[in-house]
């Protein structure tokens, strides 16, 4: 018989600072953390605003060798992780490390740490990189590291499916948990892609705004990228229970496909199948959904096909569909992206809050959807999607539940 | 618009594109070439290689034929060639 899952712990590095507490009261209050990125020299891109984390000092949270070992996005990780599992209040013996999962979502890995490895060969015409490059850039850094740090000796990996990847790795690990292949997961994503050589590929797409990211805006002009890590402890609910766990929210369901039709442009059968399956997987009818957090990147294409998509899986009730996009205050981080989504959705369930879409300035009838426009709104929800849609094709959307005490 | 522009912007048209030099002409639409809008950025980017020039980003999402391209690019490099002047 499958369990059902429950999120026992939340952990989040963002825009808005590096607890989830930062994180969500900045949602709720409707702020976006877009700023001018510090991380690049100014113009040196076309475009100067990013969801950089603000004041992340690694040395407030390893010590000198530990940091060393580490790129920016598997610390992101550790310290995301290390607050989830702190809120959960689990304590992970070896018998228990031994039944738990770790599956992280990654598009880049450590791509600082891969630039550096190049701007010393190519621009100071050094002869080699530093040893570690490998160990700190491969995408399963962040994975690792969490693993070292609890003991963790089950199934670890990491899932990189672009903008996809931490909805990827949640929905496995939630399904590691329904099934009862494992008893706890450590589950999210992690992504710092602030380093030039990453950043002039963004710019050379064309796909980043000039100014904010405005989704479903008509004057929107392209996403704003992020950075971050969340992380959500997962186990089943009876096993919360029983140890009297804080429960946070519940994972209900998971779907996915692939549009198999173009690397970049997105399709909105592909989306709106991805949107049925997770439905189907938690049993649901359309009806019961009351707030979808969207992929709702800020670009053209994106937010029409998305909005196309939604109609076709919700008809009627659409209409009294809550739709937001928290991109527009946190930015999209690509591998972390479902992973502080999820967060937020969990988030506004429990809180009973909807997270606006920020910087909302002009309704665009190809995307007629409530888009929550700027404002919080008080809502309860019972069950919410989380939708991503990644280049290539590869969609994943989550299915979350509010929880009530039985 | 010279001849000589014409060619050069129908030529990296082309290269970026991998096909016939001579199937591109100056009334041709994107469309018609296959020109989806991942090609579209390639080209743009080949562009501002051949003529050493910034395409913005808001004058090149308008772009639909490859007249338009042209004029463009004609129009960039007056402005450059009027900056170079002042300079």
């Amino acid at each position: 018989m499958n369990n059902r899952v429950v999120v026992t712990g939340i952990g989040t590095v963002s825009a808005f600072g590096n607890t989830f507490c930062d994180f969500w009261t900045g949602l709720a209050e409707g702020r976006s953390a877009i700023r001018a990125m510090k991380l690049v020299p100014p113009g040196s891109v076309r475009f100067p605003n990013g969801g950089e984390v603000p004041d992340f000092h690694a040395s407030s949270y390893f010590d000198e060798k530990e940091a060393m070992m580490l790129d920016r996005f598997a610390q992101f990780a550790s310290v995301a992780a290390r607050e989830a599992v702190q809120s959960s209040g689990i304590e992970f013996i070896p018998e228990l490390g031994e039944r738990t999962a770790i599956i992280l979502g990654s598009s880049g890995g450590g791509k600082t740490t891969e630039d550096e490895g190049f701007h010393s060969l190519y621009a100071l015409s050094q002869p080699r990189v530093s040893p570690l490059t490998i160990a700190r850039a491969m995408s399963n850094a962040g994975a690792s590291r969490i693993s070292f740090e609890y003991g963790i000796t089950g199934p670890v990996y990491t899932i990189s499916t672009a903008c996809s990847s931490a909805n990827h790795a949640i929905g496995q690990a939630f399904r590691m948990v329904r099934s009862g292949e494992v008893e706890v997961a450590i589950t999210g994503g992690s992504e710092a892609p602030f380093t030039l050589g990453f950043l002039k590929a963004w710019e050379a797409m064309r796909v980043v705004s000039p100014d904010t990211c405005r989704p479903f805006s008509r004057d929107r002009r392209g996403l704003i990228l992020g950075e971050g890590a969340g992380i959500l402890i997962l186990e089943p609910m009876d096993r919360a229970l029983a140890r009297g766990a804080s429960i946070l929210g519940e994972v209900a369901g998971f779907g996915m496909s692939s549009d198999a039709f173009h690397i970049t442009q997105p399709s909105p059968v592909g989306a709106a199948r991805a949107m049925r399956a997770a439905l189907a997987d938690a049993s649901i009818h359309a009806e019961a959904v009351g707030y979808v957090n969207a992929h709702g990147t800020g670009t053209t294409a994106n937010d029409s096909t998305e909005t196309e998509a939604i109609r076709s899986v919700f008809g009627e009730h659409t209409e009294k569909l809550l739709v937001s996009s928290t991109k527009s205050m946190h930015g999209h981080a690509l591998g972390a992206a479902g992973a502080l989504e999820a967060a937020a959705t969990i988030g506004a369930l429990r809180a009973g809050i909807i997270p606006p879409t920020a910087n909302f300035n002009e309704p665009d009838p190809a995307c007629d959807l409530d888009v929550v426009p700027n404002l919080p709104r008080a809502a309860e929800v019972q069950w919410a999607l989380s939708n991503s849609f990644a280049f290539g094709g590869l969609n994943a959307v989550l299915v979350f539940r509010k929880w009530l005490e039985p | 618009m010279s001849e000589e522009l014409i060619a050069r912007v129908t030529g990296v048209i082309a290269k970026t594109q991998k096909i016939p030099p001579e199937s591109v002409t100056i009334d041709k639409t994107f469309e018609e070439l296959k020109i989806d809008s991942l090609d579209g950025i390639n080209i743009l980017f080949a562009l501002e290689g051949e003529f050493d020039v910034d395409i913005p980003d808001e004058a090149a999402r308008a772009i639909r034929t490859v007249r338009e391209m042209t004029e463009g690019i004609e129009k960039l490099l007056a402005a450059k060639a009027e900056a170079q002047s002042q300079a």
